[in-house]
């Protein structure tokens, strides 16, 4: 296929046609982990969720991006209309752009940057302006105060988020994402096995970057200050809401990238260790899950009340079939063929774990008020990943100079830190703000 | 704005940094259509106001032209959250009046159902308290135990939430077959369901953090301003209507009344916690015996109490529902006056939100359990 | 090559754009997002001179940090009195016809130097990459200065918060 396509347009090809496929398919992967979000709260909830559009629900995101596209936009008598137009559309190319440097599979990267993840945690900022010009838009007083309440706590979280990145950077020796996969590659453990106390920085910190319960203040319905949001409805909301899922999958990308190995299949270098032996068998996994699949899905066709949903779930069974298919004859293509679309399924499996832990918080904390954030961002969490950064540092000169085996040196570490975090959150739970009593006299 | 005593903060100068804020009679967090205006001074509070009324219906004017029993399915819609137990002050009230009292059986139905609904009561305060603070799960558990409470109520007298469980003598219906069978199964169910929102809500940092040290009032206070319920057991004082002065079956069972020494959100929320378990006691002890015999007291159809008055007054699950009715020697009440605990209780939110956090004024709201239906009638 | 060329007016054209939308608006919100945008573009141009970390670090500092702080202090401050403010004040002449000299003498200068004017064609492998040569200059031989300077951020960090620090 080489000689079909002119040399000097030959190395925009595929990004071209990765990017188009990613903008493609992210609205409605951004819907479907909505589905996913309705479903695991009502079951946290002892309900059963969406139930009715598609069997199961199953077409319940495609109907909200019908009803959202046909409702009336409506835009407030005194807003800023430049402004208002522009706030969403800033938000979601932002959310967009970052994908860009995200690499799902060896090959299957978008843009191979020196400083790839310098680049998605600077679109990440970027995002905030999309936040502040929409409260600012709105001629509200409340969505504005919501709005520059919601950056402050974004900016507060990125700087932990990034320290806690840089913690397991320092392992990986570089700032392109690929290399950081393939460092955990080289290195035989995946980072989070290393810096488990960066995960859990960058965990928080992403938490509240996506304004996630618990940190989600700026968003609840219950408060006094409205959010940025209030004033937004139909198209332009869903884009903003588009905005905030996507921000979800590209934090979890860049955790799954640093933390969880990237594309890399569990024990990938397991024939390294164990010479003679192989774990082979985990790379049938990725067909035997979407087996599963199709034949829970064709299990519960015949179950559902209407005749156009059994048909609906027989196709997601059918779907689920043909990928399964797909996942079994890219064993026997070629290796990068192979490692190209399994990495894909591997790194789409670890970002939807990471979004799972996002969602079970969301159901399961209440909110922190936000005075209470912004000292857990400041006092705790950004001492914390300072301490864990010179700790990961001792931990690297312990394994190279000294000749410490990474093992130990990474362990001795991560307790030093987990005791400073220990002493850190015993000095948060003083209470700052002793409010007195009511006196006596009346 | 009407002019008022010193309470109206419209009538004073406002600071450098001040501003009022309204949180309108329509909010998701007020539990009705209360309005609060605070005045802010950066986020602090400095003073607030409650302006009640968007629920007045004139129930205590109503009461004056009609019968006794034409009144009592009223007085379910006042707290409607917890009838049943607006059903027992009243009947107990004017049974006070008549100089009689229900059977035995009776009684005890009548203690076991009021505890139940005490349960109920506080099942849903934890619900709603759980989901202003951002708790979005234990308000779905909640329910799902308050609808255990409802189907026993609806299979005894055919209502779930507005019941009219009980008649001025005793009760109308007898217990239906295997109203035991279910009582002693929600009991035993309900052990670890409470046990189960501990584990999401008391130990948790974050509730902690927003429950505790917040909207404290002190037992002087408490005191002063006549609250009852479990706002003043958290706030250290141990009072409790169904020990102090015995009613219905109370004095034949044990229990225990709980009690915090500091006053604020998590006291009050572990108070309450801790009495539903102890309802949950008492409804297993009336269970194991109900005395046999009949229903209902030798009441006349028609009620024409003798010239007086009475105060009767219960612990609700709010706090101390008293009635104060004058009769006249008429079928109808000259005048009847209710005590409702949500009303005086609410008084106390003004020392409670003074010098707190605007976030915190909806958990202020929340502790104070108020139902508006009783605060306006 | 083409494409290069091509990006390089399309960010000039945009910075310079931007830049003069920012200083004729009434709406102080609009000239700070129109900063933005002359920010981004000459970050596109950094890119551009395969200064790949000078383009990260342009983003995530200026835009998304100083540029945040200016529309935070933008928003919170009461700007009704600025828009009532005529827009160009009574020397507008006198400032257009000095700007015409500066210009024409600018243009001089750059016309005389033309020959040494070109699109730089960018090194075809750079020996060490971008973000290690800048973390070996500041950490090796700038060390001391490097250090000053943080110091002195660090000395503003504690003024800014002292100064402003009222209990909440």
């Amino acid at each position: 296929m080489g000689h079909l396509i002119p040399s000097s347009i030959a190395p925009y090809v595929l990004p071209v046609v990765y990017a188009v496929v990613i903008v493609a398919v992210l609205p409605l992967l951004a819907g479907y982990i909505v589905l996913l979000e309705r479903k695991v709260m009502a079951d946290m909830q002892a309900r059963l969720g969406p139930m009715r559009v598609g069997p199961h629900g199953l077409l319940q995101p495609i109907a909200d991006a019908v009803k959202l596209l046909l409702k009336e936009d409506i835009i407030p008598a005194n807003a800023d209309k430049l402004m208002f137009w522009m706030a969403p559309l800033v938000s979601v190319t932002m959310a967009l752009l970052a994908y860009a440097a995200l690499p799902i599979g060896p090959a299957f990267q978008i843009a191979d940057l020196n400083v790839g993840l310098l680049f998605i945690l600077g679109i990440s900022s970027l995002g905030i302006y999309g936040i502040v010009l929409g409260g600012w838009a709105s001629n509200s007083h409340y969505s504005l105060l919501g709005a520059l309440r919601s950056a402050a706590q974004l900016v507060s979280y990125e700087t932990a988020a990034g320290l806690g990145l840089v913690s397991a950077l320092l392992l990986a020796g570089s700032l392109s994402m690929k290399e950081i996969v393939q460092a955990q590659y080289d290195q035989g453990t995946w980072f989070i096995f290393s810096v488990p106390v960066g995960f859990f920085i960058y965990m928080v910190g992403s938490i509240a970057e996506t304004n996630r319960a618990p940190f989600d203040l700026p968003e609840a319905e219950s408060e006094l200050v409205a959010g940025y949001m209030t004033e937004y409805s139909g198209f332009r909301w869903s884009l903003y809401f588009l905005a905030e899922y996507a921000n979800m999958i590209i934090v979890a990308g860049i955790a799954t990238t640093l933390f969880l190995g990237g594309w890399l299949r569990p024990f990938a270098r397991w024939h390294d260790h164990f010479p003679g032996t192989s774990l082979e068998f985990f790379d049938v996994i990725p067909s035997l899950v979407f087996l599963a699949a199709a034949g829970y899905c064709f299990y519960l066709a015949p179950k559902q009340p209407v005749q156009i949903q059994k048909i609906v779930m027989a196709a997601f069974g059918a779907a689920c079939l043909l990928l399964a298919g797909a996942m079994a004859a890219a064993l026997f293509a070629s290796p990068v063929v192979m490692a190209g679309i399994h990495g894909a399924f591997w790194f789409m499996a670890k970002v939807v774990a990471y979004l799972y832990a996002f969602l079970w918080f969301r159901f399961t904390f209440p909110r922190y008020r936000f005075d209470q954030l912004m000292r857990l961002g400041w006092r705790f969490l950004i001492p914390l990943a300072l301490v864990n950064v010179i700790d990961v540092g001792v931990a690297i000169i312990l394994r190279q100079e000294l000749g410490w085996s990474p093992f130990w040196a990474m362990l001795l570490m991560t307790l030093v830190t987990l005791g400073i975090a220990m002493w850190l959150a015993s000095e948060g739970s003083k209470p700052a703000t002793t409010l007195q009593p009511a006196d006596t006299e009346i | 704005m009407t002019k008022g005593p010193t309470t109206e903060i419209t009538t004073t100068v406002l600071g450098a940094d001040e501003i009022i804020l309204n949180m309108g009679p329509q909010h998701p967090s007020t539990h009705g259509v209360l309005r609060v205006k605070l005045k802010l001074d950066g986020e602090r509070v400095v003073d607030s106001e409650c302006i009640i009324g968007y629920l007045h219906r004139g129930v205590e004017k109503i009461a004056e032209h009609r019968s006794y029993q034409q009144f009592a399915p009223y007085v379910d819609r006042m707290d409607y959250v917890a009838a049943v137990s607006n059903g027992l002050g009243y009947c107990e009230a004017v049974e006070k009046l008549l100089g009689t009292e229900a059977p035995p059986r009776a009684k005890v139905v009548r203690t076991i159902l009021t505890e139940l609904q005490r349960i109920a009561s506080h099942l849903l305060w934890l619900g709603t308290h759980a989901l202003d603070i951002g708790a979005l799960t234990p308000v779905f558990y909640c329910f799902r135990e308050r609808e255990e409470i409802l189907k026993i109520f609806e299979k005894y007298c055919g209502a779930r939430l507005t019941t009219h469980a009980f008649r001025i003598g005793g009760l109308q219906y007898e217990t239906y077959d295997g109203f035991e069978e279910d009582v002693k199964r929600f009991c035993n169910d309900f052990e670890h369901r409470v046990d189960e929102y501990e584990t999401l809500l008391t130990e948790n940092r974050i509730w902690v953090g927003r429950t505790k040290g917040v909207g404290i009032i002190t037992a002087a206070d408490a005191i002063a301003l006549g609250v009852t319920g479990p706002v003043l057991r958290g706030s250290g004082v141990k009072w409790d209507l169904r020990k102090a002065m015995p009613y219905a079956a109370y004095d034949q069972y044990e229990f225990d009344i709980p009690t915090r020494p500091t006053g604020d959100t998590y006291d009050r929320y572990i108070v309450r916690m801790e009495e539903m378990r102890q309802s949950r006691r008492i409804c297993l002890q009336a269970i194991e015996n109900i005395p046999s015999g009949p229903i209902l007291g030798k009441v006349g159809k028609v009620l024409k109490p003798p010239p007086g008055e009475v105060y009767h007054s219960i612990e609700a699950p709010k706090g101390e529902l008293g009635y104060y009715i004058v009769s006249d020697g008429t079928t109808q009440p000259y005048r009847l006056r209710v005590r409702p605990p949500s009303f005086i209780n609410l008084q106390a939110f003004r020392k409670m939100a003074e010098g707190a956090l605007v976030a915190d004024v909806v958990a202020i709201i929340g502790t104070i359990d108020i139902v508006l239906g009783e605060v306006d009638r | 090559m083409i494409l290069n060329q091509i990006l390089f007016y399309f960010f000039a054209l945009l910075a310079v754009g931007s830049a003069i939308l920012m200083v004729t608006r009434r709406n102080v919100v609009h000239s700070a997002v129109f900063l933005i945008s002359t920010l981004l573009a000459t970050a596109g141009i950094f890119l551009q001179l395969q200064a790949e970390f000078l383009f990260v670090v342009q983003i995530i500092l200026y835009v998304g940090g100083i540029m945040v702080l200016f529309v935070f202090v933008i928003m919170l401050v009461n700007l009704d009195v600025a828009l009532r403010q005529i827009q160009f004040n009574r020397q507008k002449y006198v400032a257009a016809v000095l700007t015409l000299v500066l210009a024409a003498q600018v243009f001089f200068a750059l016309w005389v130097a033309r020959a040494g004017l070109n699109l730089a064609n960018p090194a075809d492998k750079m020996p060490v990459r971008n973000t290690e040569a800048i973390g070996d200059a500041i950490f090796q031989r700038y060390m001391l200065p490097f250090e000053i300077a943080s110091v002195l951020l660090l000395v503003a960090m504690i003024g800014a918060v002292v100064m402003a620090k009222r209990r909440v």
